[in-house]
């Protein structure tokens, strides 16, 4: 099916079940240790071995030699495989850095040995025997020393690195209120709380692999590209994810290891990353650094808007694409936005968390925050006056559905935001109370996604797909939308996911996962329903599938029956036309935080949260809650305390724990009220849902930091903010 | 990890035997640091005497007044005892502000005493760290240390002793009682306990290789308010950036010991002395001849912030 024209009324609308609060399908299984993650499949009659990697102890250089006799030495080891040994690997398309193989060292901890042995702790212990004797290349490892040399990069995910409209620096020079500021933000982790596992077992030249894998079929053809074998030869599955947030969208070398490991010793071989390879073998959010100007008129219309970000990556890379926001969110007739990428040798960037609009975010939403302060504006205030319907860069082109003004709005009444006080001017026993607000935005975006479903004889229908649940709720959305397409209720539908043997689905990354998924499921039900139909020789138009019937004028008859012996199969995959290159598909939202700052020790805590969200139709509100709550705890660690620290001299990141990168724990995030409003776009799918999970992170952190600003009266424009940038302009402690 | 073996000691005196005689031979006590650094193999015994069956789990009241902590008694069981938590607030307060309960309800007095630093360089060995590797030369000078020391330190390490216990400890002003391989009972005040980093990082206590460590006790209660204020970046589950352990008496005179700001709770009796002229003072007297690092220097505000906090909250 092709969506090309906007959703007209459809069996969905009925929202008999969807958009009802359902709990997880899979929430038992997940609560009883039943579902198993990767590293968990334990089949009896498997003899599994174990595989530990070991990561390179520099940045950039090649491997001279490899010494592993000691290894092979050590009790339980079967195999020691080299990244000298395997020879040169292909390198997967989505992939900057090579996973294994060959002498190059492209960062630290790159993998260039897995050990294998009868356990685990064999394994581990032998792989610290291997010597490595390398020739050490410096690096360049400081992006606020690369800056200058930045090129405007080739890839940006297909959009143009730099834009332009009307005359920028003529109107913000001309401009009678401007500011230009510069913003940073540090290299982040995912530190999702399961680490990339994977197993693998080759039966002759079929090679079957248990993984945490946000995209089964980006992962398999990338495996099979890096170890050159057809990629039908691959059986790839990721039933349950332990969280991924974009760490786990591209495969990572645990599939590879497992995959030569697996083949060097003819048994089956479990390989999980250990914590401290996380963080440098694999990929990261790069740090970026922003300047922003705007200019705008006496009343507080913006006249010029510019955005610049510079970020770093390994050569081949791409970069943090920070500006993307500041082309949509706010009107303004002069305008530009560039993005600039250095070369680093630092490990891969790449996706992480709402990439792009995180950290533009960041920075964007205090600038705004900034100018309303110098404009005399209420910051919202401000934000509303300058709302636009259309594309700014393009005006022919309309938003699909755009409402962040009702998001503001009706954030502001709820969460009290006229008893905001002047900046400092606002104080409780030891804390400086205040209160921020920042406006949320991430683009709507859509993906091919297949599904299969299927209907038996017993009435129950199955649905078959290859999209991932990652904590998400995939599992429950997708049981909802085949249920309310063949009128039977929720228990009467089984959900198969993560499985390459399913039709190729959208997956789970930037949002895209449940309005895509749900959509090809969609799909595949229409195609059962005509099958149904014309099994039982109704006219397919008028037919009616409701409470476990299909009826047609005064028939009905059971969806068991019309299953047959065989029972009736629908697949099908949602393919998309070009409503959104003749719309803007966006989500939108309003953040507010109240956040009281310790006096004495400038500590932060976070008192109050609210997410007002605009994101089409809610599929289901339980689990979009959740997503949006947990967006919002990652807003927090962002604004107060995640950061990549980088030893400059040596390329690597050095809190690689979950110790030293501190995530938010409970204590740090308070009650978090999330509304939605009730809305619809029909632009965007038949399901006229939108994504939502990363919108609630967009502009949490800027929210916290502007709340810190009209505690204390200090504007930080770094983060993480953490107490040391504040202490130094706090009052005397009585 | 190495492959190690295990025993379980059957006395004080056989445990420490055996780790006298044996130079890879280690106690383990709760196991919640020694495990961690023996999996990133930056300990690496082959032999370990378990030393938890020993009896040594009681806390007792002393002849004069005082209270004697068994080395193994549970750092949760310790902050919760009814003594502990009236005469001895701060302990019981630095104790709570650390780790989380479950690890907390594993580790133990002496394990607490001689955890080991957190200096991220510390738990990386691929890179140099004259703590693990004497002579590798110190990662830290000249790279990440906004964790890290800024009294009492050398230009061979900048760590810090991260426990909270400790630092209540040394306001407290306890006694560590241990035995050595050799029978030799000893007592040593807390403030001789650790030793500041030198030219020898690696050797963190005055403990001779077997020593044992008993119990420790506390002198009787001296009054006073009690208040323990660790800051940190989160809220909970974080080790202190500084921590502020003061017991304050109501003429405004009392003591100060301040954690993470070097390789022992730091207190000086000057500093003390000028307690009741506020924080200023005070704070100027125990952080004289600092030498922080870039990244680190806040600590020096921090330090006389928190106290000054410490000291308005002990006179409301
Ligand atoms: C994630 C995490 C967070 C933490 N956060 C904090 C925190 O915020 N604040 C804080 O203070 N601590 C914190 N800790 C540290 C924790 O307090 C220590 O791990 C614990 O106190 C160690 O006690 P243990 O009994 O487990 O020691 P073990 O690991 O068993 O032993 C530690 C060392 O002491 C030696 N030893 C033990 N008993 C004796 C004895 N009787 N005589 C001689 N030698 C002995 C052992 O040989 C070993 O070298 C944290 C730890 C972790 C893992
Ligand atoms: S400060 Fe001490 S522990 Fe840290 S790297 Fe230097 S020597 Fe090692």
């Amino acid at each position: 099916m092709k969506f090309e024209t906007p959703a007209k009324t459809n069996p969905i609308d009925n929202l008999k079940v969807v958009g009802q609060p359902i709990h997880r399908i899979d929430g038992e299984l997940k609560t009883t240790g039943r579902a198993m993650y990767a590293y968990e499949w334990h089949d009896p009659n498997l003899h599994y071995a174990y595989g530990y990697p070991l990561g390179s102890s520099i940045a950039k250089g090649r491997i001279k030699s490899m010494d592993v006799a000691a290894a092979e030495a050590a009790p339980g080891v079967m195999s020691v495989v080299t990244t000298l040994s395997v020879g040169e690997l292909g390198k997967g398309k989505l992939n900057t850095a090579k996973l294994f193989g060959g002498d190059e060292i492209q960062h630290y901890h790159q993998a260039i040995a897995v050990v294998v042995a009868e356990t685990f702790e064999q394994a581990r212990a032998a792989a610290s025997l291997i010597k490595v004797e390398y020739q050490e290349e410096s690096g360049t490892f400081d992006l606020a020393e690369a800056k200058m040399s930045a090129v405007k990069p080739k890839d940006t995910d297909g959009a143009p690195p730099d834009t332009a409209v009307g005359d920028f620096d003529g109107a913000f020079y001309a401009a009678a209120v401007s500011m230009d500021e510069t913003y940073t933000t540090p290299d982040q982790s995912h530190s999702m709380m399961e680490p990339h596992a994977s197993i693998a077992l080759w039966h002759g030249d079929e090679l079957t692999v248990w993984t945490s894998s946000q995209m089964i079929d980006w992962w398999r053809s990338d495996l099979a590209t890096t170890l050159g074998i057809d990629k039908e030869k691959i059986h790839m599955m990721s039933p349950f994810i332990g969280g991924g947030f974009g760490g786990k969208l591209f495969l990572r070398s645990d599939a590879v290891l497992a995959a030569i490991a697996a083949k060097a010793t003819g048994r089956p071989v479990k390989v999980a990353l250990p914590r401290p390879l996380l963080v440098n073998n694999t990929t990261h959010r790069p740090a970026t650094i922003q300047r922003i100007r705007i200019g705008a008129d006496k009343s507080g219309m913006i006249t010029a808007i510019g955005h610049e970000s510079w970020s770093g990556d390994l050569p081949g890379g791409g970069p943090e694409t920070a500006v993307m926001q500041t082309r949509l969110l706010y009107a303004g007739e002069n305008r530009m936005t560039a993005m600039r990428l250095a070369e680093l040798n630092l490990p891969e960037g790449n996706a992480m968390r709402a990439p792009g609009e995180a950290p533009g975010l960041m920075a964007l939403e205090i600038a705004i925050d900034e100018m309303a302060e110098k404009l005399g504006l209420d910051p919202i205030e401000f934000r509303i006056l300058n709302d636009t319907q259309v594309d700014p860069e393009k005006p022919e082109r309309p938003f699909s559905h755009r409402n962040l003004v009702g998001c503001l709005k009706l954030g502001a009444e709820r969460f009290g935001w006229n008893d905001r006080k002047k900046p400092g001017a606002r104080r409780e026993g030891n804390w400086l109370i205040g209160l921020g607000v920042a406006a949320g935005f991430r683009n709507n975006l859509v993906m091919p996604s297949g599904a299969r479903v299927r209907l038996g004889n017993d009435g129950v229908v199955n649905v078959e797909t290859d999209m991932t649940d990652i904590g998400t709720g995939s599992y429950t959305i997708i049981a909802q939308t085949a249920a309310e397409m063949m009128g039977v209720a929720v228990d009467k539908v089984g959900v198969h996911l993560g499985d390459s043997r399913f039709p190729i689905s959208a997956g789970s990354g930037g949002q895209f996962g449940a309005n895509s998924a749900t959509s090809g499921v969609y799909a595949a039900c229409v195609k059962l329903r005509e099958a149904v139909a014309m099994r039982l020789g109704f006219n397919s138009d008028d037919v009616v599938f409701e409470n476990g019937e299909v009826r047609s004028g005064n028939r009905s008859v059971p969806l068991a029956a019309a299953a047959g012996a065989e029972g009736l199969v629908g697949e099908d995959t949602m393919e998309w036309g070009d409503l959104t290159d003749t719309h803007q598909q966006s989500t939108f939202g309003a953040h507010f935080v109240e956040v009281g700052v310790d006096l004495a020790t400038g500590e932060t805590r976070v008192r109050r949260m609210l997410a007002v969200c605009a994101a089409g139709r809610i599929i289901n509100p339980i689990t979009a809650r959740s997503q949006v709550i947990g967006a919002m705890t990652m807003g927090v660690g962002l604004a107060l305390f995640e950061e990549l620290a980088v030893d400059t001299r040596r390329g690597f990141f050095v809190n690689h724990d979950l110790a030293s990168y501190e995530v938010p724990v409970h204590a740090d995030i308070p009650y978090q009220e999330v509304i939605f409003l009730d809305e619809t776009d029909p632009m965007s799918s038949p399901m006229k849902a939108k994504g939502v999970g990363e919108l609630g992170l967009c502009g949490v952190s800027a929210a916290i930091a502007n709340a810190i600003y009209n505690a204390t009266g200090v504007r930080v424009r770094d983060y993480p903010i953490t107490l040391d940038k504040v202490i130094g302009d706090l009052p005397e402690v009585a | 990890m190495r492959a190690f073996t295990f025993e379980r000691a059957s006395s004080v005196e056989a445990a420490a035997k055996s780790v006298a005689s044996n130079p890879d031979a280690r106690f383990i006590a709760g196991g919640t640091n020694l495990l961690d650094l023996m999996k990133l193999e930056i300990e690496t015994p082959t032999h370990l005497i378990d030393v938890n069956g020993l009896g040594l789990d009681k806390i007792e009241a002393t002849t004069d007044g005082g209270l004697r902590i068994g080395a193994l008694v549970r750092n949760t069981d310790l902050a919760a005892h009814e003594t502990v938590r009236r005469d001895y607030g701060l302990l019981s307060r630095a104790l709570v502000a650390g780790a989380s309960g479950q690890l907390r309800n594993k580790a133990t007095t002496s394990g607490n005493l001689l955890q080991r630093t957190r200096c991220p360089y510390f738990y990386d060995t691929n890179q140099p760290c004259n703590k693990r590797q004497p002579g590798s030369g110190c990662s830290a000078l000249g790279g990440i240390s906004r964790q890290l020391g800024v009294m009492g330190v050398s230009e061979a390490c900048i760590a810090t002793h991260p426990s909270d216990m400790a630092v209540a400890m040394r306001a407290l002003d306890a006694v560590v009682e241990t035995v050595k391989p050799d029978g030799t009972i000893r007592s040593v005040k807390i403030e001789d306990f650790h030793r500041l980093p030198g030219d020898t990082p690696h050797i963190e206590t005055v403990l001779e290789r077997g020593e044992f460590i008993t119990a420790v006790s506390l002198p009787p209660p001296v009054g006073g308010r009690h208040i323990y204020r660790k800051v940190r970046d989160r809220a909970s589950y974080a080790f202190a950036l500084v921590s502020v352990g003061a017991i304050i008496q109501s003429d405004g005179k009392g003591r100060v010991a301040v954690g993470g700001v070097a390789h022992k709770p730091w207190r000086l009796e000057a500093a003390d002395v000028e307690l009741p002229k506020g924080a200023k003072a005070a704070s100027g007297a125990l952080l004289a001849g600092s030498r922080p690092t870039e990244q680190n220097k806040f600590k020096i505000d921090l330090v006389e912030r928190t106290l000054g906090a410490v000291i308005s909250e002990a006179r409301g």
